[in-house]
């Protein structure tokens, strides 16, 4: 079994300490603002000899993704970190390592996309990369970020997957934040993350082959994307599979759904990422008063975990979504689509309503929270219709 | 490695190698794109000095050469981009329009 040490640092450190521990073979990055001591730490590991990575520096994100495309087609374990702007610059090489089926690992320091111009948290970047075909996680703090950065390499390498996946944190609050993680061993790591097996690697001469093909007009570009469609639902069982073997080694348990007082929860408030501590301890407090309140954290966003939410969801009589960024013309945010649809099929369906919150790193203070959790119990008790779209703690007209 | 894809017309999904790889290197010589030009280079024998410069610029390969000479050129791969008939330093190449000679279009 595995030793652990118990390390104070950022949630940037810790990725970066994940990272060193699984030895990639390159990586190739761009600092961006809140991810920048990602990369720079792992630089110094490089430096310091303490991991042997070809550390690739390049001019833009858009050549980041574009070299470790190249670097996993031909054959190497390959990871990077980006944020933003870096993100939104990467989008077309996103859907190039998904369809070239590459199984790059990379973090993701989640920041509001400009204009205006702002570094702090949401989750516009990362939503833009939605439809990207990446296995995308959600971190609350700096421990997950840890065990989600382990995870991913072997969901990725899984011959039955085969994709590129997104760690993500929260800018600044679990970048930046010092927070407390244990970490193991190193060999620990090396033994749980194995040794990759690339699948047609570029470099193997005495199998020569190509990668970048043209499937045009009347070519097999759709049965190609069919491959992806079925890669992506075989996740959903590799996920939970290498989410129960980590759990044995970390002592920490793992689902891609992880519920909160849902055992008899009357109302829930649905959350990723940081706020997800948030809404606990305000239902935590909201408990002690008698109310049968409840939280859902999604851990896994790609792909959505829409039956485990559903079965957590059963019984309750309203639920609030979290949105931490915009989908300008749509009914709600992106998570609150994708809740609602999960719901569609409940014998019992529940009103549910969407929360704006958080845009640009905008506070996301504990009464907005019990707010929300007001309003529900208003929606349960038949008091309140159900609001159509509200912007959480957005400044009112006097 | 040989692949076979004489089937490929009845393929499904579960057939296609993941990630649009094609793990035959080199079988592009066997995919025919001279269908796609609109004229033809034809090469006056007489006036070639054989300096080699045609071969150097055709961006597909198609000129053919045997022992430092050309021979003839590629028609299966040629696109007729006319390059080699726009460097040759003595005007021994000439563009023909592709089925000129056919009776209907005569
Ligand atoms: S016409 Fe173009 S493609 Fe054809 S032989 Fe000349 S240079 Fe090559
Ligand atoms: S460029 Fe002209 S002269 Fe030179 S080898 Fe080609 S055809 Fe002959």
């Amino acid at each position: 079994m595995p030793t652990h040490k118990t390390l104070a640092a950022t949630g940037n450190q810790v990725v970066a300490e994940a990272m060193r521990q699984c030895a990639p073979d390159v990586m190739a990055a761009y600092p961006i603002t809140p991810q920048t001591t990602i990369v720079e730490e792992f630089a110094a590991f490089v430096a310091k000899g303490r991991v042997h990575t070809e550390y690739v520096t390049v001019e833009s994100e858009h050549s980041a993704m574009s070299a470790c495309i190249g670097a996993s087609a031909a054959g190497a374990r390959v990871m990077t970190a980006t944020s933003s702007q870096g993100l939104a610059l990467m989008w077309e090489e996103l859907h190039i390592a998904a369809g070239m089926r590459l199984p790059i690992v990379m973090a993701n320091a989640n920041r509001a996309l400009s204009a205006p111009i702002n570094i702090h948290c949401d989750h516009s970047d990362i939503m833009g990369a939605r439809d990207t075909g990446w296995v995308t996680y959600f971190a609350e703090n700096a421990q997950e970020a840890y065990d989600n950065t382990l995870m991913a390499v072997r969901v990725a390498e899984h011959p039955e997957v085969m994709l590129p996946v997104m760690t993500t944190l929260d800018g600044f609050i679990t970048t930046h934040s010092i927070d407390r993680a244990s970490v193991m061993d190193d060999e620990s790591v090396k033994a749980f993350v194995g040794e990759y097996q690339p699948r047609n690697p570029l470099l193997d001469m005495e199998h020569a082959v190509m990668h970048g093909s043209f499937a045009g007009l009347g070519g097999p570009y759709f049965e190609f994307k069919k491959q992806q469609r079925i890669a992506m639902e075989n996740a959903r069982t590799v996920i939970k599979d290498v989410g129960a073997e980590y759990s044995i080694l970390s002592g920490r348990p793992f689902d891609v759904v992880e519920g909160w007082g849902m055992e008899d929860a009357d109302v829930a408030i649905v959350v990723m990422g940081s706020t997800a501590g948030n809404v606990r301890h305000v239902a935590r407090g909201l408990r002690e008063q008698g109310a049968k309140v409840g939280t859902v954290k999604i851990r896994v966003w790609r792909p959505f975990p829409y039956a485990e939410l559903a079965r957590a969801l059963k019984g309750v009589k309203a639920v609030a979504v979290l949105d931490r960024a915009e989908s300008f013309g749509a009914e709600g945010g992106p998570l609150f689509c994708e809740v609602r649809s999960a719901l569609y099929d409940a014998v019992d369906r529940m009103p549910v309503v969407d929360y704006i919150y958080g845009l640009g790193g905008s506070d996301v203070k504990l009464e907005l929270i019990e707010r929300v959790y007001g309003d529900l119990a208003d929606i349960a008790a038949g008091s309140a219709a159900p609001a159509t779209l509200t912007y959480l703690g957005a400044r009112e007209e006097a | 490695m040989k692949w076979d894809i004489s089937q490929i017309g009845s393929w499904t999904y579960k057939d296609f190698p993941p990630g649009a790889v094609i793990p035959e290197a080199g079988n592009s010589v066997a995919y025919v794109t001279g269908g796609w030009r609109s004229e033809r280079p034809w090469r006056d024998d007489e006036k070639c000095t054989q300096c080699l410069l045609c071969w150097i610029v055709c961006p597909d390969s198609s000129i053919k050469v045997a022992d430092e000479k050309v021979t003839t050129f590629d028609l299966d791969h040629c696109k007729g981009c006319g390059i080699c008939s726009q460097v040759c330093p003595v005007d021994a190449i000439q563009m023909v329009p592709e089925g000129c000679d056919l009776p209907e279009v005569k």
